[in-house]
């Protein structure tokens, strides 16, 4: 019953993706093209914080390397974008090497706190240096081009964009249940037996928090051309969070839960106009709501399930009352 | 010589400000070991409740006197101490025994909730403080020391020394110290583990309350986003100091404040948030322990 249903649901969804353009206006088809940006994104924050459990707060630093990378090697340089691409995604690479290799040493609550001040610093860098053309930003990015045909319409950002975020969708799924992808879930779940299991968790984690830094460049080199103009605003704290937002609300390491949280994210506000100024109230007290009754996400990835279920099975086994009682009470206040 | 002197009596302010924010920080971490995120935004309530009850007695800005002034800055104390509490009880107590990536995220949640709830009551602009302090002073070496700086050092110093003898000669403190230290085992012992942490926040909050209503008037403005980086920079005071200890936390306030100061003399203004966190970054890379950290059995 559940596996034929799968099986016609993604092609159909992609149906649908492909004729949106004819079927909206233009106003939703931009919100739908930003929602596929989130879509790269979280998908990046993903194999970051899902998959190997960094909690990473300056993941829209990445969005910006990239995206301020395009803006100046095109503006300045003159080079296509094409070539800018890849340039852009081993920047942002050597970046998170740079930021990551001392860092990752560190116990999770540091490196989220090292992360949120090293966003901080690239946004106050792109703010004063002058080659990122300070707080007015880079503008009069130039159209990219294949063979002939300039990319110039918001039918074509949106084409070139779900292209980008069906691989990313793809490459992510496929790291996640590669040897690699497990070695993650081991260093999240317990860092200790990882080790001792032999991955070696500091290459690892910088390994997770690079390749999540290459997907964060790539949206935000695609953001420079169709924005035409970038400006350090669009970098922000606020910005980092609300992708965090879409991986936990979609549920960490999940893949369709992490599309769905970036769909949500963007498409809520949209819904939410008239409460403008609500919303990020709405989505404090949401976050906390979450991590008190749905920890796991709205669509948590399957793993979870099984391991939950495996853990019940351990206590009714152990069957004797007093014993788990006491074990509880002796982890709630380690903890 | 007068900018050595000026710079230090500006850094000392600042840093007497890191120190009652980072005080906070460290306490909560050396309790349940969590970064509270939504500090920072406690010093900010602070500053805006602290705002509101000078509006609501001083009217149109005439004469509170320095008594008003006391009472207001206890009351705004107590106020945001009780919403400390608040956010321990309802927020972070469930969460204890889940995951810490998920306490983390609740306290991330906490702190948009804080900063953009007071944005709607109390608006996007920045807001002049109702309480103007004077700029008169001593000319000491060339440089301008006014009377309020002295104030606010001297308040600062006062609040720290009552912390110090409240850890150090009560009851509670003794359990604090005890809990920070083995918490099952105070458990065990029949210590009321949750009330001591209500406590501690109760207590870290009030601080940050009162550094920001005091900040609000030394610099005269005040702004929902206020919280965030002032927030970030406690924290790095804190790690400077070594997280998780008191005296650490006093000494890394003040230190951050004078190096910032005088990153800002030198580099120029825009560039000492920077100074700030390459700080920041350097110290946990390589020194995590900070100045007065104990040793961390704990694998960092």
């Amino acid at each position: 019953m559940r596996l034929p249903s799968k099986k016609l649901g993604i092609p159909l969804l992609l149906v649908a993706l492909c004729l949106l353009p004819f079927l909206s206006n233009n106003y939703w088809l931009d919100v739908a093209t930003l929602a596929l940006f989130y879509v790269v994104l979280a998908q990046g924050l993903n194999v970051v914080v899902g998959f190997a459990g960094l909690l990473d707060l300056g993941y829209a630093a990445f969005f910006a390397v990239g995206a301020y990378t395009t803006g100046i090697l095109m503006t300045v340089y003159h080079w296509s974008f094409w070539l800018t691409l890849p340039v852009a995604m081993v920047f942002a690479a050597v970046v998170g090497v740079i930021v990551g290799a001392p860092t990752l040493r560190l116990r999770s609550d540091y490196l989220a706190i090292v992360t949120l001040g090293f966003g901080e610093i690239i946004r106050i860098l792109a703010i004063n240096l002058s080659i990122t053309g300070s707080a007015s930003g880079i503008y009069g990015i130039p159209r990219p081009s294949i063979g002939g045909y300039v990319l110039g319409g918001q039918l074509d950002f949106y084409y070139l964009i779900l292209i980008v975020a069906v691989l990313a969708v793809l490459a992510v799924r496929r790291l996640g249940s590669s040897r690699l992808g497990r070695a993650w879930m081991y260093i999240r779940e317990d860092e200790d037996a990882a080790e001792a299991m032999g991955i070696n968790r500091i290459n690892m984690k910088l390994l997770a928090y690079s390749i999540g830094a290459v997907i964060g460049s790539m949206a935000g080199s695609i953001f420079a051309v169709k924005m035409s103009a970038i400006a350090p605003l669009s970098f922000s704290f606020t910005q980092s969070i609300m992708i965090l937002l879409a991986v936990v609300l979609g549920g960490l390491g999940s893949i369709p839960g992490v599309v769905l949280g970036a769909v949500l994210v963007i498409a809520l506000p949209e819904l939410l106009r008239s409460v403008e100024d609500w919303r990020y109230v709405i989505f404090g007290a949401a976050l906390v709501a979450m991590m008190l009754f749905r920890p796991q996400g709205l669509w948590p990835a399957s793993y979870e399930r099984v391991k939950a279920s495996g853990r019940k099975g351990q206590r009714a086994r152990k069957g004797d009352e007093v014993d788990v009682e006491v074990g509880l009470d002796t982890h709630k206040y380690n903890a | 010589m007068d900018i050595l002197v000026q710079t230090l009596a500006d850094g000392l302010v600042i840093g007497a400000f890191y120190s009652l924010i980072a005080l906070g920080y460290t306490m909560v971490f050396g309790i349940i070991k969590l970064l509270n995120f939504a500090h920072g935004d406690l010093y900010m309530l602070g500053a805006f409740v602290g705002y509101s009850l000078l509006s609501l007695i001083s009217g149109n800005g005439s004469g509170t006197g320095l008594m008003g002034i006391a009472v207001v800055l206890l009351l705004t104390m107590a106020i945001v101490g009780v919403v400390g509490m608040g956010i321990e009880r309802v927020a972070y107590r469930p969460l204890l025994l889940a995951p810490r990536l998920s306490i983390l995220i609740t306290a991330i949640g906490v702190s948009l909730f804080l900063e953009n709830g007071s944005m709607i009551v109390w608006g996007a602009q920045y807001q002049v403080y109702p309480l103007q302090l004077s700029h008169d002073g001593w000319n000491v070496f060339g440089a301008q020391i006014t009377y309020t700086q002295l104030g606010l050092v001297l308040i600062s110093a006062l609040l720290m020394l009552g912390l110090h003898l409240f850890i150090n000669r009560t009851l509670y403190g003794k359990a604090m110290r005890a809990i920070a230290h083995d918490q099952t085992a105070c458990h065990l012992m029949g210590i009321n583990v949750h009330r001591v942490i209500g406590l501690t926040f109760f207590i870290g909050a009030s601080l940050a309350a009162g550094a920001g209503t005091m900040a609000g008037a030394y610099y005269g403005t005040v702004n929902f986003m206020m919280g965030f980086i002032i927030g970030l920079k406690a924290f790095t005071a804190a790690v400077l100091g070594g997280i998780g200890s008191i005296p650490g936390a006093m000494l890394g306030g003040l230190l951050l404040g004078l190096m910032e100061t005088a990153g800002t003399f030198v580099f120029g203004g825009s560039w000492k948030d920077v100074v700030a966190f390459s700080l920041l970054i350097l110290i946990l890379v390589l020194k995590p322990t900070g100045i007065m950290g104990e040793k961390v059995t704990e694998r960092m």
